[in-house]
């Protein structure tokens, strides 16, 4: 009872569902005044909805909010900021055709009146100084102009100016992706000064290094739900690894993996900055190769431009200097965005790939479509009653497999793959795994983004990106976390 | 500072000066008091309307109706307003809160913009028929008076214009609940997550639109002095044209009130005067006016694309 | 019972039942006579609003900001190159189809031309364009109305046991439309085009040529009417297409397409052109005024769209 005194917020068995995805489970959460927990789980356990849920941009389905021990009933992102509750999301919440300072005037409903625009900007100038000196930025400059690091580094600052409202806890979602080794570790240190100053923190990162230096309690998410909670000096990398999930498993079913014979046939080649002076990304025939290094990097604009080029391959034209010797098909990781039809059955969605094909004459064949999309539901093991319900019916790792099934249903012989676990429960990631290894032994080329480095552990060889270009290649016995982060933060060139 | 981004905000200016110049070769005596007086006379109700367009893009929407809205507005001026001047005022007060409904309903139904405003033009047109039936009406005398108004050494059009550009360009560019109105257009998510309502955000760009609506078509029959249905036809695409040309966009956000005034400036005088003097065939009225905002279009595209 | 529970569920169901609706209530206001000549007229009226409603369906169904605004431009100089093409002469019926086709094929490429290369925004690029078409058909008609060869006209307008022809052809041509859109590589495209215009990149769908076909196509049908319409009422005319753009965004938004684009719904297109002609029939016998008719019919589509309602936008 004494520690709900002195929670700041206290989250009990909530739930969030979207459609038949359950993002929480029954998650059981709190913070206290001066705390930095720091917030880990694989792509899709949950992280993200809970921190929607906490900022109150998402309304639980179920289960119960309580401020300083009382019940919240309505509560609201109006609620969370006068409680002083800030959130900096990991999609950006700038607004590019506006300045600096007008984006923190939209932060800040008691920045009007008589020379608003002055105040704004010595309100952002200096929050700005104080977490990364030596910055560069402007408050006069407009956002869409700003780099994306920039852009990162002023709405950390953003959200921890204060007016008239409390600042009392700030959740950070990934709050380094952006930023080179030195900026993140100003953001680090900072935070560390204002967590003993009596703010408290929330972070959410993929580099286990970093929670494991700044945060003082550690909470793994799995599946929705909250799986461990200690303090930060009681993990350690393994730990968090193994809590996390998957990789005993994975360990184990890597065992049966070969190596490839070095002389199959060339599928792809491709300079990796478009200039011809970086390394050079090379895929045999049956090869997994992983992409790797910190987020929007290049990794994804490569599987991009090299999907396009295969779709100029096969109408005949052909780019400089790239290689695509076969048809490709992309597996998004972006569900949303980039890859569900929504109005769609999941049986339409996964016969897309594939339409030409499908056809007997002029008209595409029901039966034919039908058949297609029953032996990929029985071989990646799609869980529904009725392929002609609607895609959303299905569970985030299952639309994923529906996904799956139309790039490997197509005829591509070339995979291209872009963050595909994004929101997909431990379960059905390694029955992907498995999948995946098997379809590269039958012939496939995979390329594969991601951003769990442990997912690497299934790739033959790993390029790390840097600023769009390819900083270092590694072979699978030298791969560690260590390495991919090193290159990651390197200079490329050197 | 942006290179694509400067060419983008002289292009008005550009555009202006370019037209000038040529209605200046073609016909020396149109540049005077007494020629731009009458050359842009009919630019303040363009130079309103496409404000009121401009506010409904800032938010990333459409209006298809501003056209028939100001033929509305201007027939219940040359009847209502002057005959019975009560009904007059609350019918047009009346059609603002229509205008302030329509965005709280495309914000709630989550609707497009495009279909609810074309159908509203034909609700707007079939009232102006309905009102007005034959040209006719006459503009109130005290309108009369100020669209008359003569000021010393620069041209009325240019006064007015001046005025309501900078009045719109410190309410929408430069007070602190401008930003949020422009914030919506950029990135409406933000804005939501930010505590602030978008519902609002909505009905106040829509109200606006319906207020300088409303100020257009009494400007246009303080000129013309009758009404007729089918006046403000032109209007809608002439808006459109106005916001580009002037430097806004249609997505994003990103408008310049004083840019889509000398737009709006640099039409009216392209679409009449300029097409009299070059003689072109009456025939082609109509099609020039398609031309010139492809022209414009055309021209935005070639500079984004340079200065990429 | 399971059938008529099928049938209602069917989105397109309600604009026959609405048409049928409208037809009760003008055959009753007659006192009952003249309900089969009514349905006659409304049947050949309602197949040149089901010819452009299909070809603005296609456009529509492309994703939110996709409509063809130059139909009714189209329509009327379509009708004119007909007309003068076949010169009241019989022989040239084929080519004068052919010449109309034409013009339609080109109008649609060239409003993609400037979608695409210009990159105009579909709305503003057919709007754009059907002010410059609107001039050409004026200095290329001079005004006149050209009349069509006797033997166009009297084709046109032939009754089978008070059915038209043309509606024939026209439920024919709508049958066909959706077996496209169904079954063909083409319509699904477009579908998935609708629905998630980036994905459906990256599932390799030819997304630009399939937009292009799509404009064209309805160019093309913007012409095949303007040549029917100028036989059917004997004489090209500038403005014979008029009230055929808000009719066909109207017949295809009341017959159960979604306007955001990945739906569509072709039997709908023809009970909400049967539902729209009754409707201004029974507005006709009611003696209500040309302003009247304005008013009620954007007031059917606001209330249509509205109650319709757009799609939730992704979480």
């Amino acid at each position: 009872m004494s520690e709900s005194k002195s929670s700041i917020i206290e989250l009990d068995g909530v739930e969030r569902h979207f459609g038949a995805v359950r993002a929480l489970d029954g998650i059981d959460f709190a913070i206290r005044a001066g705390e930095c927990v720091g917030l880990v789980g694989h792509n899709g356990a949950g992280k993200s909805t809970l921190m929607h849920v906490l900022a109150g941009t998402g309304i639980a389905d179920r289960g119960e909010i309580r401020i300083g021990g009382t019940t919240e009933s309505a509560y609201s992102v109006q609620r969370a900021h006068a409680l002083g509750i800030r959130c900096v999301f990991q999609e950006l919440s700038l607004c590019p055709n506006l300045t600096v300072a007008e984006n923190t005037r939209i932060g800040h409903a008691a920045l009007k009146g008589w020379r608003w625009n002055r105040r704004a900007a010595d309100l952002i100038m200096a929050q700005l100084d104080e977490i990364f000196p030596g910055h560069g930025v402007l408050a006069g400059d407009v956002v869409g102009d700003l780099s994306i690091a920039r852009r990162q580094m002023v709405e950390v600052a953003r959200a921890f100016t204060v007016t008239d409202e409390p600042l009392r806890l700030v959740i950070l979602d990934e709050p380094t992706s952006a930023l080179d080794a030195h900026t993140a570790g100003q953001l680090l240190s900072f935070v560390r000064r204002k967590v003993g100053q009596g703010t408290s923190c929330i972070l959410i990162s993929h580099l286990l290094g970093e929670i494991l230096e700044t945060a003082d309690r550690i909470v793994v998410m799995r599946d929705g739900k909250a799986v461990a909670s200690d303090a930060a000096r009681s993990f350690d990398r393994d730990r968090l690894v193994a809590t996390m999930g998957g990789a005993r498993e994975l360990a184990e079913a890597l065992q049966g993996a070969t190596d490839r014979p070095a002389d199959a046939p060339l599928m792809v080649s491709v300079q990796s900055n478009g200039h011809g002076s970086g390394t050079q990304l090379i895929a045999r025939e049956g090869e997994i190769i992983g992409l790797a290094g910190l987020a929007g990097h290049g990794q994804t604009r490569l599987l991009l431009d090299l999907f396009e080029a295969a779709q100029h391959h096969r109408s005949g034209r052909h780019g400089a200097g790239t290689v695509v010797s076969a048809p490709a098909a992309l597996v998004a990781g972006d569900r949303q965005t980039d890859g569900i039809f929504p109005l769609w059955s999941i049986a339409d969605n996964i016969g897309v790939g594939s339409l030409k094909a499908l056809r007997r004459g002029w008209l595409i064949s029901a039966e034919r479509e039908r058949a297609l999309a029953a032996s990929w539901q029985q071989r990646i093991g799609i869980r529904t009653p009725d392929l002609d319900n609607n895609i959303l019916s299905l569970s985030g790792g299952n639309q994923q497999k529906a996904l799956f099934a139309r790039a490997l249903g197509s005829d591509a012989r070339i995979v291209l793959m872009d963050d595909p676990m994004r929101g997909v429960d431990v379960g059905t990631k390694l029955e992907i795994y498995a999948l995946i290894r098997d379809e590269a032994r039958r012939g496939r080329t995979f390329l594969w983004y991601t951003t769990e480095t442990d997912e690497l552990d299934n790739c033959d060889r790993v390029y790390v990106f840097r600023n769009g270009s390819i900083v270092a290649e590694l072979a699978r016995h030298e791969l560690t976390e260590e390495k991919v982060i090193q290159s990651s933060f390197a200079e490329s060139g050197m | 500072m942006n290179y694509a981004r400067l060419l983008r905000h002289l292009l008005p200016a550009l555009s202006m000066a370019l037209i000038l110049i040529a209605i200046a070769w073609l016909n020396p005596r149109a540049i005077s008091y007494f020629g731009f007086t009458l050359m842009l006379n009919l630019a303040i109700p363009i130079a309103l309307a496409t404000l009121a367009q401009m506010f409904v893009i800032t938010i990333n929407e459409l209006d298809l109706s501003i056209g028939t809205f100001v033929g509305f507005v201007g027939c219940v001026t040359a009847t209502w307003l002057r005959d019975a001047p009560l009904l007059g005022i609350a019918v047009l007060l009346g059609s603002i809160a229509v205008y302030a409904g329509l965005g709280a309903l495309i914000h709630l139904r989550n609707l497009p913009s495009i279909v609810v405003t074309l159908g509203m033009s034909f609700v707007w047109q079939g009232l102006a028929i309905l009102l007005l039936p034959q040209p006719g009406g006459k503009a109130p005398d005290w309108l009369l008076a100020v669209m008359g108004y003569k000021p010393p050494f620069v041209p009325f059009p240019i006064v007015a214009a001046v005025l309501i550009a900078v009045l719109v360009h410190f309410g929408l560019m430069r007070s602190s609940y401008g930003v949020v109105l422009r914030g919506a257009g950029g990135n409406a998510q933000a804005i939501g997550r930010a505590g602030w309502s978008l519902l609002r955000t909505k009905v106040t760009m829509f109200a606006l639109a319906g207020v300088f609506g409303v100020l257009s078509g009494l400007a246009l029959i303080g000129n013309t002095t009758s009404a007729d249905a089918n006046i403000g036809n032109g209007y809608t695409l002439l808006s459109v044209a106005g916001v580009i040309l002037g430097g806004g966009e249609f997505v994003g956000g990103r408008v310049s009130p004083i840019g889509a005034v000398i737009g709006a400036l640099t039409l009216a005088l392209a679409a009449s005067p300029l097409l009299t003097f070059m003689r072109v065939p009456p025939d082609w009225d109509v099609g020039a006016n398609g031309i010139i905002l492809i022209v414009v279009l055309a021209a935005r595209t070639l500079i984004g694309r340079k200065g990429a | 019972m399971q059938f008529a529970r099928n049938l209602f569920a069917k989105p397109w169901i309600w604009s026959f039942i609405g048409a049928l609706g409208v037809w009760l209530a003008a055959v009753s206001s007659t006192g009952g006579h003249g309900g089969g000549g009514m349905i006659t007229a409304a049947l050949s009226l309602a197949v040149f609003m089901v010819i452009v409603g299909v070809g603005q369906m296609f456009v529509i169904t492309l994703g939110p900001g996709n409509v063809d605004l130059s139909l009714a431009a189209n329509i009327g100089l379509a009708s004119a190159v007909a007309m003068k093409t076949m010169d009241g002469n019989d022989s040239l019926v084929a080519l004068g189809l052919l010449a109309a086709l034409a013009s339609g094929a080109a109008i649609g490429a060239g409003n993609y031309a400037l979608i695409r290369l210009l990159r105009i925004p579909p709305i503003i690029a057919t709007l754009s364009s059907s002010f410059i078409i609107l001039s050409i058909d004026i200095s290329y008609g001079r005004g006149l109305q050209i009349k069509p060869p006797p033997g166009f006209a009297d084709f046109t307008n032939i009754q089978v046991l008070g059915v038209p022809i043309l509606a024939i052809g026209a439920v024919a041509f709508a049958a066909c439309a959706g077996l496209v859109l169904q079954r063909m590589v083409y319509g699904r495209s477009v579908l998935a085009i609708g629905q998630n215009m980036r994905a459906a990149r990256l599932a390799g769908i030819p997304v630009e040529p399939i937009r292009c076909a799509t404009y064209v196509l309805s160019g093309v049908f913007g012409g095949i009417d303007g040549a029917l319409l100028a036989g059917y009422f004997r004489g090209a005319s500038v403005d014979i297409g008029n009230e055929y753009l808000l009719s066909s965004i109207a017949v295809v938004v009341i017959g159960g397409t979604s306007v955001a684009g990945g739906k569509a719904n072709v039997p709908g297109i023809w009970g909400a052109a049967l539902f729209l002609v009754l409707l201004l029939t029974m507005l006709n016998t009611f003696g209500v005024s040309a302003g009247m008719r304005l008013l009620l019919t954007g007031l059917i589509i606001v209330g249509v769209i509205t109650a319709a309602g757009g799609r939730r936008a992704a979480r």
